[in-house]
């Protein structure tokens, strides 16, 4: 039998220490919803939806009281709307939007992701109309998350599209001014986005997965760093394995819910998610843990190889873990999610241009960052800009999720409440960017080798 | 199917045989047991087999949870897999 120490490791980890299946995240391809009657591909959309997770959050719930672990969210990712509204002979692809949200509230998820375009390379006619209607489909919908890819290795940066995305952003932040731009935080501008990330608000279902899918995201931020007070002062050797340890366990317990999930409902499974997702809540931060390491607040010197250490140990450890591997897998940094992050951009050791270097060894870009309303499109596009070429050369996925907070200026707050937390708007630089963004075109795709 | 039956709270006269006899109740057999006292806690983990009960899971949790209230301690119960899978490769 099991032992009374082994037993009690786990109920602390899930007591005190924060410890959750994040999101259990089911990908359903619509591809068979496309129909030239818009309304009738809505209604497709609604249906393929409604039927296909009708049994979600009873099931998650069921696992929930079973195992006795906290399924945070329920969640469903679609194939990205710009490919499946492709067909219907519309302008306006809110109505699509409508059907995603209507569909999400209906099976009682917490979020649908894939409202997406994939525009690395180009713009077909459906990416232009999806992307025309983002800013209107945010402030209409409650549930509905959005994401556009701009780039990947292989295909350089369009930067056409990270120029429209700055004004989209901004856009989308007017339009949801009476909640701080609430709707930036269901926006993700992507380099190189992964076809099964179970994680908003980035979520949608690649058009290279299976008919249905079920994904799983675990989390345990405060468990590392739980764990790493036991390792105080000892080289660095024992904190990569403390960590490996620790993910392994993680991992495993979320390949056991991942696989019970997809039995029940009948669904393949996908793979599991090895991020380390932060809360806003006291104990499950990923700057407490890069802190525990040894800097005195996140973001000061030596923050980026605390974070490359431990980005890579979770990878290490979670992925013997698990039969399957997938989704972002890695560190995510988001300020508004994350207590530590709060407190070290409030006391200034954090900063925008440190958030940057941090993404170019952990998952995932700039994300959940408030800077002031007043802030240029062009300059979001160049943030963009920036975090896209990362990715594209470290052939990584890099992502922007910024909001540009509507009459809110450095040192405000925005509250978004739940999940999404809270920040403090961020300085950005005043210099500006326009000539640069205004060239337009792409930017090639680099070389593979030569590497320096 | 095992469960890992886990009892925290203040130590009295009667937790466990008022959970045994809410198992048998249930026709929850008891494969396992082991109690101790923790910084002043009492403390039991049970290693159960409800697969003999007519009663669904949310139901031996309910009744679990009821027994717990009346005797002033914590109790849950959830499947063994949760632990094996942390702990055994």
């Amino acid at each position: 039998m099991l032992n009374q120490r082994e037993i009690i490791e786990t109920l602390d980890m899930i007591d005190n220490q924060h410890l959750d299946i994040r999101t259990i995240t089911m990908g359903i391809s619509l591809l068979d919803c496309s129909d030239p009657d818009p309304a009738a591909a809505a209604r497709k959309i609604y249906e393929k939806i409604t039927s296909r997770a009708d049994r979600l959050v009873e099931v998650g719930n069921d696992i929930e009281r079973e195992f006795g672990i906290p399924i945070v969210n329920k969640r469903i990712a679609v194939t990205p709307m710009a490919i499946v509204a492709g067909a219907s002979e519309t302008e306006d692809y809110v109505p699509f939007a409508l059907a995603m949200d209507r569909a999400a509230k209906a099976v009682g998820v917490d979020f649908i992701g894939g409202y997406s375009a994939l525009v690395q390379k180009g713009f077909t006619s459906g990416d232009r109309k999806l992307i025309t209607s983002i800013p209107e489909a945010l402030a209409s919908t409650d549930l509905v998350c959005s994401s556009v890819n701009v780039g990947s290795t292989r295909a350089g940066i369009n930067m056409d599209a990270v120029a429209w995305m700055g004004r989209i952003i901004r856009e989308t932040a007017e339009r949801t001014k009476g909640r701080d731009g609430l709707g930036c935080a269901k926006l993700v501008v992507f380099m190189n986005a992964v076809e099964d990330n179970p994680f908003m608000a980035g979520a949608f279902h690649g058009t290279g997965e299976a008919e249905c899918v079920i994904n799983v995201g675990v989390s345990g931020p405060g468990v590392v760093h739980h764990t790493l007070k036991s390792v105080k002062d000892q080289p660095f050797d024992v904190v990569a394995e403390t960590i490996k340890d620790t993910a392994f366990k993680i991992t495993r317990m979320g390949q056991l819910i991942a696989r019970e999930a997809s039995q029940r409902l009948g669904v393949s499974f996908g793979i599991v998610d090895l991020s380390l997702a932060p809360t806003p809540a006291v104990g499950d931060s990923v700057a407490r843990i890069l802190e525990e390491m040894g800097l005195e607040r996140c973001g000061t010197h030596g923050t980026t190889a605390a974070l490359a250490l431990l980005n890579d140990a979770v990878k290490k450890g979670g992925v013997m873990a698990s039969s399957h591997v997938g989704g972002l897998s890695g560190a995510f940094i988001p300020v508004s999610e994350d207590e530590g992050m709060i407190s070290a951009a409030l006391n200034g050791s954090l900063t925008i241009d440190k958030l940057e270097a941090m993404t170019c060894v952990c998952s995932v870009g700039l994300d959940m960052i408030a800077v002031p309303g007043d802030t240029p499109a062009e300059t979001i596009s160049a943030i963009i800009a920036d975090e896209a070429a990362i990715g594209m050369i470290n052939q990584k996925t890099t992502a922007v999720r910024v909001i540009p907070a509507p009459g809110k200026k450095v040192g405000d707050m925005i509250e978004m409440g739940g999940l999404l937390g809270s920040a403090p708007v961020m300085p950005v630089h005043p210099e500006s960017s326009y000539t640069f963004i205004a060239r337009g075109g792409r930017i090639p795709a680099p070389l593979n080798s030569l590497k320096n | 199917m095992r469960a890992v039956v886990t009892v925290v709270g203040r130590d009295k006269v009667g937790i466990i045989a008022g959970i045994c006899l809410r198992l048998a109740e249930m026709n929850v057999n008891v494969l396992d047991i082991s109690q101790t006292i923790m910084q002043g806690l009492f403390t039991m983990n049970m290693l159960v087999d409800t697969s003999g009960s007519e009663q669904t899971f949310p139901e031996i949790v309910n009744a679990l949870n009821a027994e717990g209230e009346s005797l002033g301690v914590s109790v849950r119960i959830q499947r063994e897999d949760i632990f094996d899978a942390m702990h055994r490769i």
